[in-house]
């Protein structure tokens, strides 16, 4: 009986969603709304265990590290991010989070740069490893603005975005696959777990 | 100086950080842990202020009978339930604040995003309908990718599976390096420019 409550419950809010596929409507919005309020809700719970009660309560309570009061007080300036007069002090717990960029400066010329690069300078002994190149170089080329895509330039550039547009392709060929298993899933809700038409 | 003790703030931390990753020393190490104690100290209060934003930016809603605002008091009373389940019951498997999650949340999202199924469909019909050479591409690349991953691609040809992985092996490789290549470089110059002070919108208008 209580999963059956369970499976009308999210049957009836999976059908809400899907509703707006005719148009927009208040079981949509009413579905929307929810979502919204439930997902927040979720993680307050999850923030309050896993990160204020580890590395705020604990220390300053339990452990007496009352060293810590003084992030903790820090964080609370976040609240004044809604006065008119005191909004400044927001900046401090901000600019606090944001310095960890400078480790971000090093970390992604390393990874995204340095071992692309690495990666891209094999020898070229194959017509794949060729083409890798080439794609490689030609659209590095075409986001270079500098210089006018015209001429054996935009011709070259041209190549890059051939190379492109396979690489979008493959990837949207791969998003719509995701959503297309997502959407069995919730069909497999439907028609197997609520409805018993399909075992 | 309510704008510049900030910035001598991230710039001082920024560049020590930009030390602490050449310079694997006692005391960088012993930095670096302090940082990640405080900066954990701090973030559930960010958390918080986005609870106050939702609270009243739906609150006004209300007070203010904006249209639509029904809707708004079943987001607050959406989270507020949720977030009481948890408190009061637990976050373990067969709770109130689980059977939510289960039953409310995950099927909702999940629905939203199989949404994105039937748009991107819709995206696809517009771009053939392009009919420019690279819009063709574009799509050739993506039926063969999305044949390549379903039985029915090998029941069609051998062939398709194959060219789905040399698609995704070769010229998305090279795609993928370019863009990443831009992508880090681009990472670096933005996080240069908020070490250097240039770049200070993330303080927000007023003095």
């Amino acid at each position: 009986m209580f999963e059956t409550i369970s499976n009308f419950v999210a049957a009836f809010l999976t059908l809400s969603i899907f509703s707006f596929l005719y148009k927009d409507n208040p079981f949509y919005k009413f579905a929307e709304a929810l979502l919204v309020g439930v997902s927040m809700g979720y993680a307050i719970p999850l923030v309050y265990e896993n990160v204020f009660m580890p590395y705020v309560y604990t220390p300053i309570f339990l452990n007496h590290k009352f060293i810590i009061i003084l992030p903790a007080l820090l964080g609370m300036l976040y609240m004044f991010r809604f006065s008119k007069n005191l909004g400044w002090l927001s900046r401090y717990p901000i600019v606090f989070g944001m310095a960890i960029i400078g480790m971000s400066i090093p970390m992604s010329l390393h990874s995204s740069v340095l071992v692309q690069m690495r990666s891209a300078m094999l020898p070229i002994d194959n017509i794949n490893t060729a083409l890798i190149f080439i794609g490689t170089v030609t659209i590095l080329l075409y986001f270079f603005f500098s210089k006018a895509h015209k001429g054996v330039y935009g011709k070259v550039t041209n190549v890059g975005i051939w190379f492109m547009m396979i690489g979008f392709g493959a990837s949207f060929g791969y998003t719509v696959m995701a959503r297309v298993s997502l959407l069995i899933g919730r069909i497999q809700f439907l028609l197997g777990d609520w409805l018993g038409l399909i075992k | 100086m309510k704008r510049q003790i900030p910035l001598i703030i991230i710039i001082t931390l920024g560049f020590m950080f930009v030390a602490h990753s050449f310079i694997p020393h006692k005391i960088s190490t012993d930095f670096f842990d302090w940082y990640q104690d405080w900066v954990k100290a701090v973030s559930p209060f960010a958390v918080s202020l986005g609870i106050m934003s939702l609270f009243m930016v739906h609150g006004t809603k209300i007070k203010r009978k904006i249209s639509n605002w029904q809707y708004s008091v079943i987001t607050l009373a959406g989270l507020v339930f949720t977030a009481f389940a948890g408190f009061m019951w637990g976050t373990q498997s067969g709770t109130p604040y689980m059977w939510l999650f289960e039953n409310v949340q995950m099927p909702m999202s999940a629905t939203m995003f199989a949404l994105l199924a039937f748009y991107i469909a819709s995206a696809a019909y517009k771009a053939f309908r392009a009919r420019s050479a690279e819009a063709t591409v574009l799509l050739i690349a993506a039926i063969i990718v999305m044949l390549g991953q379903v039985p029915l691609g090998a029941m069609i040809s051998k062939w398709i599976p194959e060219s789905s992985t040399w698609i995704l092996n070769v010229p998305n490789l090279a795609a993928k390096r370019a863009i990443m290549i831009g992508v880090g470089l681009g990472m670096t110059a933005t996080s240069l420019k908020i070490l250097l002070g240039i770049e200070r919108t993330y303080l927000g208008g007023g003095d």
